[in-house]
Formats: C-alpha cells, structure tokens, sequence
C-alpha cells in the first residue's frame, strides 16, 4: 500500500477504501489520490476492482471502510445524488440518456432546482456556453436517437459538466469510438483540465492510457499495485503491473494458408429490428484456414451479418454458402448442424442462459445429437462429464458445474461460450466483439484459441471494433459501413489511418 | 435512516421454501382478521376447516375429489409457465375440454359403448378441446405476438359464453342450464363402486381422474428434467434470445406448449364431467383454472409438488364448505397469492436499513477533523 501525503493539495483522496461482496474482496484498502486539473487513468483487467471503486466514488455504493475526502473535506455519501453534489460525474459506458427526448431535455433530468416552468432559453445558454468553451459540439434541440454515438457521449460530458461535475469518471470511453472520434474526446479531456478539472479515465487499452493519462494508478486483485508516472512507463511496465506477468502484444502465428471457400456469402440484403436496411448488397467470402477481420463502427451491419449467417435473422435477397451449400433462410439449426460457430456480441442476453447451469450452457449446440442426445432424452451424466472436461480445457474459473452463467465474470463467460463453440470443431466460427470488455489476460486467451482454430483449417469472420485486434489476427481486414464493404485492407498497422477513415465512411483505395 | 432493496445473489432452496410457508401462515393470519370481522372465531374456524378436510374418514376421499381438477389443469398451466408462456386461460381450456368430452358421451357415441372405449374417446376429446382452445392464444402469440394473458383469460369468456349457448340451447335437458345426464359407461369409476370389495368405500366418490392425474405429473417431471423438450422449455424460459441462438423454433414451441398445457386444462374439464357432475351443466367449476394457476406457481412449477399443493387447496375448498360464510377458501386463496407473490420478492431481494452514517466512518471523521 503507497503512503499519502495529506499536505498535498489533492482535489480527491479516497483513502483505505475496502468493499466487499460475498465471496469476493473487491477492494481491499484502495488508496486513490487526484491533483487538480490531471487526468489520472485508472487500469485494472476486469473484476480488478475498477468499476467497485468507482461505483463508491458516485455515491452508488457504501464502502465497508475508508474515507473520501473532497478539497480537504471528509464525505460520505448515501446515493449517486449526494456525489454529484459534490461535483462528481460519471460517465457510463452505456449512456445513460433518454433517446426520445432532446440534449437539452437529458441535460435537465435529475436536476434538483428546476422550477415548475422550464427556461429553456436559460438552459440553452448554459450548454452553447458549456460546448463552446470545452469543444463539445452538439446541437440542443436534437433528439438523442438523432445523435451519432460520440456525439451522444458528448452530451453525457455536458450532462455532467452541467451538474457541476469537477471531478469526471470516464468509464472506457472510447469503446464505442472511431480512431477520430477518440482523438477529439482526447482534445476535449485535456481542455478541462486545463481550466483545472479533474479527469479519471477508466481503459484497458494502454496505447490511450499513455497518450492521455498524467499519472496511472493500476489495480489488480482488489488491490492497488502502483502509482506511475506515464512520463516514466513504458506500455510493457503497465501491462505487467496490470496483469502481474509479461504480456504479448502481438498474438504470434503462422502466416495464413488459406484453403478451399468455406463461408460465401453473395449480394446479401438485410433490415436491422427497425426495419431499415442494415446490409446492402453485401458480398464476402472466407477460406478455410484464414480469419477475415471486418472493421467497423459498432451500428454498421456488424450484428445483423452475424445473425444472418447464423440464422438468427432473415436475409431480404441475397445467398449464404457454407462449404457450397445453401443456408439462406434456413432455421438456425441449419448452420449449426453444418459446423458455424457463433460467438455472439452480447454474451449474455444471446449466448448464455443466465439462470441455467454451466453444463447446461455447454450442450446449448450439441443436445440435439448423439452423444449428448439419447432418443428423446438427453444424457445428463454424459453432459455433466463433457462439461468438466470442457471447464478444465478451456480454463474457465468456477467454484463447479452446478453454478449458474450469471454468476461468471466476463472473462469466465467468454471462456464458457468459446468452450462450447469450438469445442464442436467448428468448419466456420463467427465471432462478434469476441474480447469486448475482458481484460489481457482473458483476451489473449480468446486470441490465442481463434489463432488455434484457423491454423486447424477452420473459416473464420472476425467481426471487431478493436483495430489492434484486427491488426494482430486478422489475415486480411474488410470495413464495414453502412452495411457495405467499403474497402479491404492488409493488417498492417501503419494502415490504421486508413482504415479509420474508412470506418467513418471515407471510400479509398488503402494499401494497394 | 433509509430502506434499500437489494437482489440477492443466490437464493438458497430452504430459503424459498421457508418463504413459502411463511406466505401461507401469514395468509391465515391475515384471514383470521376477516373471519373475525365475518362474526367468526378465527381458531374455531381454522380448526373446523382443517378437520373436515383432513381429519375425518371422508375427508381424504372428498379431497380428492377437489383437488383432481387442480391437479390437472395445475400441470397445464406448469408446462406453459415454465417457458413464462402466461397462460392465465386454464379455466376457458377446462370448460371446452369438458364441452367436448360431454358431447362425445352425449351424442358421439352410442351409450351401449364399453366403458374403456366411452372414457378413452372422451378423455381424448377432452384434452383435444382443451388443446385446441390453448392453441388460439398460442398462434396468436406466435405469429403476430399477441400478448397471451389477455387473449388467453379473454377466450375464458368466451368459453363460458360458448357452454351457456349449449346448456340452454340444442343440449339443454327441458331448457334448464345443464344437460342430460351421460350414460353409465361415461362415469369415471368411483371408490364408491367398489364397496362390495372394500366396505369402508361406502359413499366415498373419489373418482380414477387423480390417478390420471399423478400419472401426467410423474410424466411430466420425468419429461422435464430428462428430455430434450424439457431441456428447450427451461432455456426459453431463462432467456429466450439464448434458446433461438441454440437453434430453438421459439413459434413450435409456443404453440406446442400452449397446446399440451389447453389439452391438460381440458383433461380437468373432461375429468370433472365425467368423475363429478355426469353431465355439463352450468357452473360446475368454481373457478378451477384459476385456482390452478395459485397451485402451479406454489409448486414452483414442479410437477410432483403440484400434486402435494393440489391436495392442499383441495383441502382448503373442503374446509371451506364446512363453513359460512361461503367464499372463504376463495378469500384465502387471493390472500395466499398475495403473500407468495410478496414472500418471491422477499426471497430474491432483501431488504436493508440505511443509517446515513456508519459508527465507523464517523469515528474516521472525527480522527481527520481533530487531525
């Protein structure tokens, strides 16, 4: 544990913070202090105690012990409301804002001293003055569903800076972020603390973390393990702080050996669940032994391709071939039985049954066949011995079998859901944000796996938002826009610009 | 101080179970306010209630005979439950079941038809009913997503409505609401039947449809915790995006799960007519299916503990009888439903009080301050 030094002008101590939940210390006398006008990273892989810290920080959680001080002043607070009280904002990753109604409407919600009659051209005032002098550019009167996604995490930063917010959590903002889009955000960041507000930036992604942060404190295990300087780390120190070993940054593999097609998809149209067309004439095909990566913007198509493929959703016109036959429009059960493996976007509202054992999760694909199946029953000895097998295979951590997926930490899901993936010894594996939100251990395991089933001669379409992650599996990188493919691209990383671009929709020619 | 309901991660089995009895002791308790306030003695009451339906050497036969009828229609509303299919039409499913069982004895088959054939057609009539009335909310919800607890409890109407029409109309014996009475060979054997055998059967009326009854619940469990089917139930019901990603046909599945659970509903009506009442008439059921609802969910969806709450309830509808004013057991059963519905909530979540400050961090406060 470091020492504080109390005579410091702090603008934040959280001091001996320990928090616990059953089972689980999630912090465990975590020490956190703030200078004024710095933007302090806060980096951790996944259950390392981030989000509990922060959690206490905006009032949402009571800590077991510790204290918070404020300027010099002791606080304690019993909601979210007493935090923002005291100038503490919190930015989410999932925006917490209404989309039918407009900036300035969500900008007022949760106020306490609104009169009975609204002065909107008070309000307007406030945020053109806000967005003027921090260079968040939005329009008042748009409706939020309007509003493009960096955009909407700009009205979240007004929202705050609105309530007063000196000290501003960012939680892993620039997830859901284009290259650009992030770049701005990052010059926003530094025009608040110039004026001397207080940043905290939540990431995993240490490339950010060095090019924004002031000073990172890494936690790991409930624990914090050090306060650096970014001026004085390197990328390989935060990881090995983070994560307690060396890490790779470059998942090392063969080059590819690309076979027969297996996966064709030709002229492929499809609407999204509003009923507007999400794919527009979409053709693509992957080869045995290659993984294909698609670049995007999350809201590009990303989603409906891997559920058309999988038939999950109903292709307007267009054709899927898996290994040259005809899927289109079949049940699901058709691409299942052919050997595509699905590793979806939202793990758990699509691929996993929260409340249903792990073994239970596991035989999701394979209970309709020998040696799962026995006749109309399912062999539940056989299914439970499979699932032992596959826990200890793929590494995922559970107190047992008999424990229910919601119960799993992120990482340990993804492991679950992998396990009954690949373990069918998949012809095709799509994968959809398969590393989102796990921490470098965890992804590296995702990775190394992926890298695995292509090398064993599987197809396989890499659907990311992650363009390192892109860069360092994919074996060729097609981009995604619009539900089109604007352009394909070698995964080489001085290409990243390009790819950018093209992600917001600029067509050129990259690479050739 | 503040009150902050949290979820609870793991809900332990004795915890749930705990809260179940506790439902139904408070539910009596909060009963015994109304009893009183009705002019009677809450414990004279109870204890009355209890003997008659318990006790007594007619009773377990009398309990049976209540509680047949929820036994069966409490399986149909299991089986669509268990997907969170919200069949809330049982009593709709149980009136047409019996509908179509009374008028295959009426005036299908000939009344010379041995007995075994008589039931068997009835009995496939009766579930053949049923299914079919489960079935409308069941397309409806599958293909245009209709919300099936309207249209479900709205088609009850509809099937009483539809009975009335028989029973005073083209069925109607001398325009009376009910029919004639079925040929011998449409009763279900009865304990009273075999007193020549056993002499103490003597006035007992106990018919064979419990035993069907506990045949479809040991089916039914076995089904649910080993088969394919029951395998896919229990994913819809956990997460239905998750049963569709396994390659589930979520619309099959409505509408299989709407038709078995019509089909059982209606077995009860067939049970009922054929094993009670002899005949269709008006009213025969005081509201079943909807009792059968309470049964399923005390159960917890467990076929082999439905028969146990079936039982029980039944036992509540005989007390009931013992004594005035009428309508307690109907009373007592909303109360129930109440406390299980508020003891769920109590065991998913607790409930904590918030001081806003803890001796703790006070302690902490004043070490800065003096610091």
């Amino acid at each position: 544990m470091t020492q504080l030094d109390t005579n410091q002008p702090y603008a934040l101590v959280m001091r001996g913070i320990v928090k616990r939940f059953p089972g689980v210390l999630a912090n465990d006398h975590v020490d956190l202090a703030l200078y004024p006008g710095e933007v302090h990273a806060l980096l951790g892989e996944n259950g390392a105690g981030k989000s509990t810290l922060m959690n206490i920080l905006s009032g949402l959680y009571r800590p077991d012990a510790g204290q918070i001080i404020i300027n010099g002043e002791p606080v304690t607070f019993n909601s979210p409301r007493d935090a923002i009280r005291r100038g503490i904002g919190m930015v989410h990753q999932h925006f917490m804002l209404v989309p039918t109604l407009t900036v300035a409407e969500n900008l007022i919600l949760g106020q306490d001293d609104i009169g009975f009659i609204l002065d909107y051209t008070a309000l307007e005032a406030k945020v053109a003055e806000l967005s003027q002098k921090f260079g968040l550019a939005v329009d008042p009167h748009a409706k939020i569903w309007q509003l493009s996604v960096g955009e909407q995490q700009r009205v979240e930063i007004l929202k705050m800076l609105y309530h007063g917010a000196k000290i501003l959590i960012m939680d892993e903002p620039t997830a859901v972020l284009t290259p650009q889009e992030v770049e701005e955000l990052f010059k926003t960041l530094r025009e608040m603390a110039a004026v001397g507000h207080t940043i905290i930036f939540i990431s995993h992604k240490l490339d950010e973390v060095l090019e924004i942060a002031d000073r990172v404190t890494v936690l790991r295990r409930g624990k914090v393990t050090a306060v650096v300087d970014t001026a004085h780390t390197t990328k390989a120190e935060l990881a090995r702080l983070m994560v307690g070993r060396e890490v790779l940054f470059r998942v090392e593999k063969k080059p590819a050996n690309p076979g027969n097609p297996i996966l064709e998809i030709q002229n492929l149209n499809a609407k999204n669940d509003r009923g507007l067309p999400a794919l527009r004439n979409l053709s693509l095909t992957v080869r045995s032994g290659e993984i294909v990566g698609v670049a995007g913007v999350a809201g590009n198509g990303q989603v409906e391709l891997a559920e058309v493929i999988t038939g999950l959703r109903p292709a307007e016109s267009g054709k899927i071939l898996v290994h040259g036959q005809d899927i289109t429009n079949k049940p699901a059960t058709a691409a299942i039985d052919r050997g595509v493996a699905h590793i979806p976007a939202d793990r758990t509202g699509v691929g996993s049954a929260p409340n249903l054992y792990l073994d239970e999760n596991l035989i999701m694909k394979s209970y309709r066949h020998p040696p799962i199946s026995k006749g109309w029953a399912i062999n539940l000895s056989e299914a439970f011995r499979q699932a032992v097998q596959l826990i200890k295979r793929f590494d995922v951590k559970t107190p047992d079998v008999k424990t229910p997926a919601r119960l799993l930490s992120g990482g340990n899901l993804q492991k679950l859901i992998l396990a009954r993936e690949l373990s069918r010894e998949p012809e095709a594996i799509i994968a959809v944000y398969p590393s989102r939100g796990l921490d470098a251990g965890a992804t590296e395991a995702v990775h190394r796996r992926l890298i695995d089933e292509r090398d064993r001669g599987s197809a396989i379409l890499l659907i990311s938002e992650d363009l390192d992650e892109l860069l360092s599996l994919a074996d060729r990188i097609v981009v995604l826009y619009e539900g089109q493919i604007i352009g394909e691209v070698p995964p080489k990383d001085e290409l990243v610009d390009e790819i950018g671009l093209m992600m917001a929709g600029t067509k050129i020619q990259a690479g050739d | 101080m503040r009150i902050k309901i949290e979820p609870r991660l793991i809900v332990p089995k004795w915890m749930s179970f705990l809260g179940l009895i506790a439902a139904i002791l408070a539910a009596l308790f909060f009963g015994g306010f109304l009893l009183s306030y009705g002019g009677l003695n809450p414990l004279v009451a109870y204890r009355q209630m209890f003997t008659d339906a318990f006790l007594r050497s007619y009773s377990p036969s009398d309990t049976l005979v209540k509680a047949t009828p929820l036994l069966l229609a409490g399986l149909g509303v299991t089986v669509a439950f268990r997907m969170k299919l919200w069949n809330i039409g049982a009593e709709g499913q149980l009136l047409i079941g019996a509908w179509a069982a009374s008028g295959v004895a009426l005036f299908v088959m000939p009344p010379e038809t041995p007995r075994p054939i008589m039931l068997l057609a009835m009995g496939v009539a009766g579930f053949l009913g049923g299914a079919l009335w489960g079935l409308i909310p069941g397309i409806l919800k599958a293909k245009l997503q209709v919300n099936e607890i309207i249209s479900s409890l709205m088609l009850t109407y509809v099937a009483i409505l539809f009975n009335n029409f028989f029973i005073y109309g083209p069925w109607s014996a001398g325009g009376f609401g009910l029919t004639r009475s079925f040929p011998r060979t449409g009763w279900f054997p009865r304990l009273l039947d075999f007193v020549d055998f056993v002499p103490a059967f003597r006035g007992m009326t106990a018919h064979i449809g419990f035993l069907i009854g506990l045949v479809a619940a040991v089916i039914l469990a076995v089904l649910f915790r080993r088969s394919k089917w029951g395998y896919e139930l229990k994913l819809i019901g956990d997460n239905p995006r998750a049963a569709e990603y396994a390659g589930v046909n979520l619309a099959r599945h409505i509408m299989l799960a709407m038709f078995i659970s019509g089909g059982l509903a209606g077995l009860a009506g067939m049970s009922e007519v054929a094993g009670v009442v002899h005949r269709l008439q008006e009213n025969f059921s005081p509201g079943y299916g909807f009792t059968a609802i309470i049964v399923a969910w005390l159960a917890r969806l467990n076929p082999l503990a439905v028969v146990l709450v079936a039982y029980l309830f039944g036992g509540l509808l005989v007390g009931g009888d013992s004594i005035q004013p009428a309508g307690i057991p109907l009373m007592i059963q909303g109360i129930i439903m109440f406390c299980v519905i508020s003891a769920d909530l109590l065991t998913r979540y607790r409930i904590r009080l918030v001081r806003p400050k803890s001796q703790e961090l006070e302690a902490l406060d004043t070490e800065v301050t003096a610091g």
